[in-house]
């Protein structure tokens, strides 16, 4: 592997700006940070009382006990699960906001936003087992906002209704049986089915208090059941919420990478995760007086481009390109050209608001969660959501004339990028149903599915893995979908097109240019994440099997934060095998290892894969997969 | 010639350098896989809790070693660089030499020594690279005293 930072064009050459004007950039830190603390690294670090902080000596000389008694499998599943809290709390948190918005559009309460998809609010209600006849859609409407507020708040131990809805048959009986059969093994309760998505989070806080869960299986398993509320929960409340506010995604072409910039426009870089901002951002954008205004600021209109999740949101659904995933976000300020980078919450690094100083780029914060040092914070609320979003897009404008010139460098680096895959698009393309996707895996035409998902990360040279992994993984005629930084990776390499099937094998490749797909399919955010889990479901049903036996795979190959460690987690709990990279901080606690890489696939079918070599990797993927059609018959 | 030095007062106790003497005396080098070693890797410097106070404490590379006097085989000997090491091929395991140290810092690997070895394959030892703090520094004897005396003038004033 060459020197070089990063799999993308941009990204080196924005990389050597910086490092020649000496900035500080993300990779900068990571090196000073180096080498990182060994005890961190394996999990085998506990901070969570006053006794400690406590560490185990990995290499069994030193104190193999924390002052509790606590040994190492007990930290490293503490540790862990504490993770999946945090992860399950940023998506659940970011689902919660679009349900309150559907109720208070529904109660009539809120005029700045709409119900987009009426068709979808029909299928969820119908999933819920909500009766639809004869309601308005503001009736429906605020039938499925009070479920969905309701799994975050109910007090009953039954399983939540999101989950009950949705997740595939065989999946919800195997839970109850293994929720069963540790009863009937231990004599302890065991739960995997979510009660309440926020309880989950705030049992794992409990349980991973000093003195409380010390039995690294039952840490593990409250984790995977959080993770789950988050899943078949948080997440897919915020898809689906979010579809039938803004609308379903459908198929478009949307541009990628900083050359989206446009010197002799007003740039306006969102970043963060939330479309209730995003979506009005790019409403306001569009407001024929803020264009006038623009102009008579000598700019030729506005530049709206997204960064990151809240990036990919509002590409699924608009005309709107993407400047780059979680590694560009300095990048971007380093162009010049950005008036504005507009943030709300989750990946944002602080590091933005000194480095903005060093342009006129102004770093505006805008959630009550999400203030950070040195930003100029404009409080964005939805009960003013028009007002706010004109407010920030005018400050973009006024800060144009404020551009230095000289600093201005904007990559030429822009592709093409089909995208909008959601599950409603993708049966569209099949013809309305999964029949020919079943059929063309029955035929192994296409062999298998793998779900690529997660960020990025400077450990790791940028993209490489998720681009290479994904075209390796095409020429067994595996169909790679995905979601998040991987997916803007994607984009930015030129590979969400039907073009790109070329370098597939041959059965993948006739059916992408038969139905006119790329084999890399873009299915949307972090959140959305909850889709794939949806078509899983779809599949399993329809050949009623359990989604451990369907040909799946799914990977995180330059994971970076909690929340991927809960999205990892629910896809393994939910019968598919993940493939990580870099090595989680778990290898100190060697029977936590054994319990996430063998006893979670003998108990869920699915199970993690830490390895570092691509076609390794692609290997065990392929592998997994035709062992699963071996067992299916085909 | 470059010695290992420690500023005590900026040492947290993060034992940070154990870890990083450890990885890279073991056969792969990499957190990950040494942890997994059949024979797990040993540390050479010790963080000594005294007082309530951290002590780092590490073979000081003597001059004229009472480790090399004392031992019977010629294992103990002085290396091109000048450092004090020990050949495992002639070591006998009569640890004379962990009875002379005056600093303790001589282990044994059931019935062979280690010690501190000034990390050979790196330009910077291993510790002091991985030290937070930089309270491990590698320098020259006139380069630390400096800062020292940098430091004691500015308490003069």
């Amino acid at each position: 592997m060459s020197k070089e930072l990063s799999f993308d064009r941009a990204a080196n050459q924005m990389i050597e700006l910086a490092h020649k004007k000496n900035y500080e950039i993300v990779w900068d830190r990571l090196k000073e940070q180096q080498p990182q603390c060994g005890f961190g690294q394996l999990g085998v670090c506990c901070r969570n009382c006053v006794m400690g902080p406590c560490r185990i000596d990995p290499y069994g000389e030193g104190p193999q006990k924390g002052v509790c008694g606590a040994e190492a499998d007990t930290i490293v599943a503490r540790n862990l699960v504490r993770m999946i809290a945090a992860g399950a709390a940023a998506h659940s948190d970011h689902g919660r906001r679009p349900a309150m918005l559907l109720k208070e559009v529904a109660e009539g309460k809120n005029t700045h936003y709409e119900i987009k998809d009426e068709g979808k609010l029909k299928e969820v209600a119908k999933r819920l087992g909500i009766d639809v006849k004869d309601k308005d859609k503001f009736q429906i409407a605020k039938e499925v906002a009070d479920v969905a507020l309701n799994d975050y708040g109910k007090q009953d131990s039954k399983p939540i209704r999101f989950l009950e809805g949705y997740a595939a048959k065989k999946l919800k009986e195997k839970w109850l049986k293994i929720e069963e059969s540790l009863y009937q093994n231990t004599g302890k309760i065991f739960g995997v089915l979510p009660r309440n998505i926020d309880r989950e989070i705030v049992d794992i806080m409990h349980r991973t208090h000093i003195g409380v869960d010390n039995h690294p299986l039952s840490i593990i398993m409250q984790g995977i059941r959080a993770s789950l509320g988050d899943g078949w929960g948080g997440s897919l409340i915020a898809t689906e919420c979010q579809d039938i506010l803004f609308g379903t995604p459908k198929v478009h072409a949307v541009y990628a990478n900083l050359g989206v910039l446009k010197k002799d426009r007003v740039n306006l870089v969102i970043h963060g995760h939330e479309p209730v901002l995003s979506e009005q951002i790019v409403a306001a954008a569009q407001d024929p007086e803020l264009i006038e205004y623009a102009k008579s600021k000598g700019a030729k209109g506005i530049n709206i481009a997204g960064m990151c999740c809240t990036g990919n949101e509002i590409l699924m659904r608009h005309n709107v390109p993407v400047a780059g995933n979680e590694l560009h976000q300095e990048l971007a300020v380093i162009t010049g050209a950005v008036e504005a980078m507009v943030v709300d919450v989750q990946c944002i690094f602080p590091a933005l608001a000194n480095l903005s100083k060093c342009f006129h780029t102004k770093f505006i914060s805008t959630s009550d969660q999400a203030l950070f040092p040195g930003a100029m914070h404009v409080q964005f609320e939805e009960d003013n959501a028009e007002e706010v979003a004109r407010r920030i897009v005018k400050i973009a404008i006024d800060n144009f004339e404020n551009r230095d010139e000289s600093k201005v460098n904007i990559p030429e680096e822009n592709k093409e990028a089909l995208v909008g895959f959601s599950v409603e698009q993708i049966l569209s393309a099949l013809g309305g149903n999964v029949t020919p996707l079943v059929e063309a895996i029955k035929q192994g035409k296409i062999k298998g599915v793998v779900g690529i998902v997660g960020c990025n990360n400077p450990k790791v040279k940028q993209d490489y893995y998720h681009v290479n992994l994904a075209k390796e993984l095409i020429k067994r005629d595996i169909l790679v979908i995905g979601t998040g930084c991987w997916a803007i990776a994607l984009a930015k390499a030129g590979l969400l097109s039907v073009d790109a099937a070329k370098e597939a094998g041959e059965g993948l490749k006739s059916v992408c240019e038969a139905l006119n797909i790329p084999p890399f399919l873009h299915m949307g955010s972090c959140v959305d994440c909850s889709r794939i889990l949806v078509l899983a479901a779809g599949l399993a049903d329809y050949l009623d099997v359990d989604i451990s036996d369907l040909p799946l795979f799914g990977s995180a190959p330059e994971w970076m934060t909690e929340k991927a460690v809960s999205i990892g987690t629910y896809f393994v709990a939910s019968g598919v095998p993940v493939h990580l990279w870099p090595v989680p901080p778990v290898l100190g606690g060697k029977e936590v290892v054994k319990i996430l890489t063998q006893t979670a696939k003998e108990v869920f079918g699915g199970f993690f894969v830490i390895e570092e070599n691509i076609q390794k990797t692609v290997d065990i993927m392929e592998n997994h997969i035709l062992e699963k059609r071996k067992s299916l018959g085909i | 010639m470059k010695e290992l030095f420690v500023n005590f007062d900026k040492c947290l106790g993060c034992l940070s350098c154990e870890i990083a003497c450890r990885v890279e005396h073991s056969l792969t080098k990499n957190i990950f896989t040494s942890i997994f070693e059949s024979k797990p890797p040993r540390k050479r410097v010790f963080v000594q809790f005294y007082q309530n106070k951290n002590i780092p404490l590490q073979c000081r590379n003597c001059d004229d070693s009472p480790c090399i006097k004392v031992c019977p085989t010629g294992a103990m000997h002085k290396d091109e660089r000048n450092v004090t090491i020990c050949d495992e091929e002639k070591c006998i395991g009569c640890f004379m030499c962990v009875l002379a140290c005056p600093f303790g810092v001589i282990s044994a690997d059931r019935k062979k020594v280690i010690k501190c070895d000034r990390c050979p394959d790196r330009e910077t030892p291993a510790c002091v690279e991985a030290c937070p703090t930089k309270a491990l520094t590698f320098e020259e004897v006139k380069e630390f005293s400096a800062e020292k005396r940098e430091l004691a003038a500015s308490k003069v004033i």
